[in-house]
């Protein structure tokens, strides 16, 4: 059984028969120990399905889904209070931007503290051992001093370090990181995504990744979501991914990663944006920006398939690429 | 810390001088003189005038007479008073906590009320409750209050008689004065009644002075905390799985508060300006019925007196709270 199962969720803002789709029925599962990784633009959708996941979603928005079971119980059927009892304890997250994500006006020290409070418990000595043990794990160097430190007084990289040692401090099963490289420097990135990679071996967590730089999971994801306007467009393991993209939109990130786009007179991004809540277009929400759209592709919309002899890959497209990077007539 | 507070004592220099300088020339713009006035219908004799003139030294020429004042100030002198002879500073220092008393249940007031209803207006923004805190806060913020204070007088005190007129206490009674503040010293005085008089006397005065400073404060708070509420720290307690109550009293107040603090430090300027008007209407005896009376009676080492020294709190006051603002904000204390 998977740890965590979704099946067309779907998040919407807004009142009326056409809410924004900010999600737009996407499914997907994460096995314990696996590490999944969700790719696309900023905009794509990426960061309001986790947050849906972790129960975060806000009135006015909706969620809704088929399935969203975690470990076997169904996520969306919780009461409130019994939601908040798996949200930061079974499941965690951290963010974009680390230097935001914590409280200015409490010590790092506090924070940890109260992560471990709310989920269990214990002297207030025993509390302050556990987290000092956490921020140990996460390479924080002279983690007693460290404690008693305000966020202002850290540097970006090792705020997200404390946001780890928060995160896994209650022993999740599921950890998902929200583009926690996003804001750093490009030194720190390795280093950060090399913890979270160590930690999720080292616990046998399922690990979502979620970036917009298809190369920073390139090598540590198992598996790869490609979203594009809150729709999931291909999904693969990661080492077929890389060589074969199926999906006109992965082959353009594909493309845009700077050793590929080396020999190119500029970068081979697709030209335009993500449409937003008033431009969806008909059709393949890709077309306008797609180099091989037909007629078929500005009408109708493709469904997620298994790519045609391999099911462990799927597809959302009329016309999958084929081994040479061209779409099958 | 301490270099903060010494460069922000040194910008007080300019404010003071502007202040002498305005009261000094403005109460003197007045048609009319202290003699002239305490003299009244009967008139007086123009030699007479002269000579009493010339006796207060109000016959010179009046940038010398700045200058004198100035001096004055100086070695800490801030004269007598026209009318009564008496030393302005001890005739202020004998009102002032009867404003202090009423200032602070004013403030207490305004903020017992308008800090919960600021947070549960935000946290419950769009909804009936936040547009009534809204609209009730503008109304609160735009009245008259003169007009509102006779408004609650006519019907509170008037017509349903559930509070008194004007004053500070019944005269039926008779307190020591120990701190100068009434509610103490009528609870120190053992009697029952005294306290409860003093306080149904405060009421009024109290919700007239403290209406403004609500409105602002309820207004701040639910601003801020909207602000605070979309911050991603939010979203990070709410992630480790924190009960609503303690995300918004721990995690979000606490940053909420920052601007709050200062708005409410800010409010002193208001609440001494609307001190004098409340003070007035209810005959409160405290330093803003004072100094407008100082003013028609053009007693100006009063009038000058009296303002510098409410400035010169409303300045320390000020910086008070950029000294607090420090304590509750790290960033600021750890910025030597
Ligand atoms: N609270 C919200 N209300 C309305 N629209 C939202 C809200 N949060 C996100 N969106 C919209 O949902 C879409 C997906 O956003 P997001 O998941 O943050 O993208 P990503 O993380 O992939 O960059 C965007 O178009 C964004 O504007
Ligand atoms: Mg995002």
């Amino acid at each position: 059984m998977a740890l965590l199962s979704i099946k067309n969720l779907t998040v919407t803002f807004g009142e009326g028969d056409n809410p924004f789709r900010a999600v737009d029925r996407i499914s997907y599962t994460v096995d314990e120990g696996e590490v999944l990784g969700i790719v696309g633009e900023s905009g794509s959708g990426k960061s309001v399905s986790s947050l849906s996941v972790m129960g975060l979603i806000d009135y006015p928005g909706k969620v809704k889904a088929d399935e969203l079971t975690f470990d076997g119980s169904d996520l969306l059927s919780l009461s409130a209070n019994a939601r908040r009892k798996i949200t930061g304890d079974d499941i965690a997250m951290i963010f974009q931007d680390p230097m935001t994500s914590l409280n200015p006006c409490f010590t790092v020290g506090y924070q940890i503290v109260e992560a471990l409070k709310v989920h269990g418990g214990g002297s207030k000595k025993e509390l302050k051992a556990r987290a000092i043990e956490l921020l140990k794990q996460v390479g924080i160097p002279a983690p007693e001093s460290r404690f008693d430190n305000y966020p202002h007084q850290l540097s970006g990289g090792m705020s997200q370090r404390m946001m780890i040692a928060m995160a896994i401090a209650c022993n999740p099963r599921l950890l998902i990181a929200d583009e926690p490289t996003t804001a750093l420097d490009v030194t720190i990135q390795a280093q950060i995504i090399d913890l979270l990679v160590n930690l999720q071996k080292a616990r046998g967590m399922g690990l979502i990744l979620i970036t917009h730089d298809l190369a920073l999971v390139a090598e540590v994801a198992h598996r790869i979501v490609v979203m594009y306007a809150g729709q999931i467009v291909e999904m693969a393991p990661a080492d077929q991914l890389f060589v074969t993209p199926r999906h006109p939109y992965t082959q353009a990130l594909l493309r845009s990663l700077p050793e590929h786009s080396a020999g190119h007179a500029r970068l081979q991004a697709l030209p335009g944006v993500v449409p937003g809540k008033h431009d969806r277009p008909q059709g393949c929400l890709l077309n306008p920006r797609c180099p091989y759209a037909t007629d078929r592709c500005r009408k109708e919309e493709p469904g997620l398939q298994p790519y045609p002899g391999n099911s462990a890959r799927m597809v959302k497209c009329f016309y999958p690429l084929n081994d040479e990077g061209s779409p099958a007539v | 810390m301490l270099q903060f507070i010494f460069r922000r004592l040194l910008l007080v220099v300019p404010t003071f001088i502007g202040i002498t300088l305005l009261t000094f020339f403005l109460i003197r713009l007045i048609p009319g003189d202290p003699i002239e006035l305490l003299a009244g219908e009967r008139g007086v004799d123009p030699a007479r005038h002269a000579m009493l003139m010339a006796q207060m030294g109000l016959d010179q020429p009046i940038l010398v007479q700045y200058m004198h004042y100035i001096a004055d100030v100086l070695r800490g002198n801030l004269g007598t008073s026209i009318s009564t002879r008496e030393p302005v500073l001890h005739e202020f220092l004998t009102l002032f906590p009867a404003t202090v008393e009423l200032s602070l249940c004013a403030t207490l007031f305004a903020i017992i009320i308008g800090l919960p209803a600021g947070i549960l207006a935000a946290v419950k923004r769009g909804s009936v409750f936040d547009h009534s805190v809204m609209t009730i806060s503008l109304t609160g913020y735009s009245m008259p209050i003169f007009w509102w204070a006779l408004l609650l007088m006519l019907v509170f005190s008037v017509n349903l008689g559930w509070t008194p007129v004007s004053g500070r206490i019944d005269v039926t009674y008779w307190v020591d004065d120990v701190t100068g503040f009434m509610l103490i010293d009528s609870l120190l005085s053992d009697d029952k009644g005294a306290f409860i008089s003093t306080l149904s006397h405060l009421i009024l005065p109290s919700i007239v002075l403290g209406t403004i400073p609500l409105a602002v404060i309820a207004r701040m708070t639910r601003s801020s905390m909207l602000e605070v509420l979309g911050e991603d720290y939010i979203r990070t307690a709410r992630a480790k799985g924190l009960a609503p109550k303690r995300v918004i009293f721990i995690h979000a107040l606490r940053n909420a508060l920052i601007p709050v603090i200062t708005v409410i430090g800010l409010q002193v300027g208001t609440l001494l300006a609307g001190a004098i008007l409340t003070e007035t209407i209810f005959a409160w005896p405290g330093v803003g019925k004072w100094l407008i009376e100082a003013i028609h009676r053009r007693d100006y080492p009063v009038v000058q007196g009296g303002i510098l020294i409410v400035a010169t709190l409303i300045i320390l006051v000020n910086l008070l709270v950029d000294i607090l603002y420090g304590v509750v904000n790290p960033r600021i204390r750890h910025n030597k």
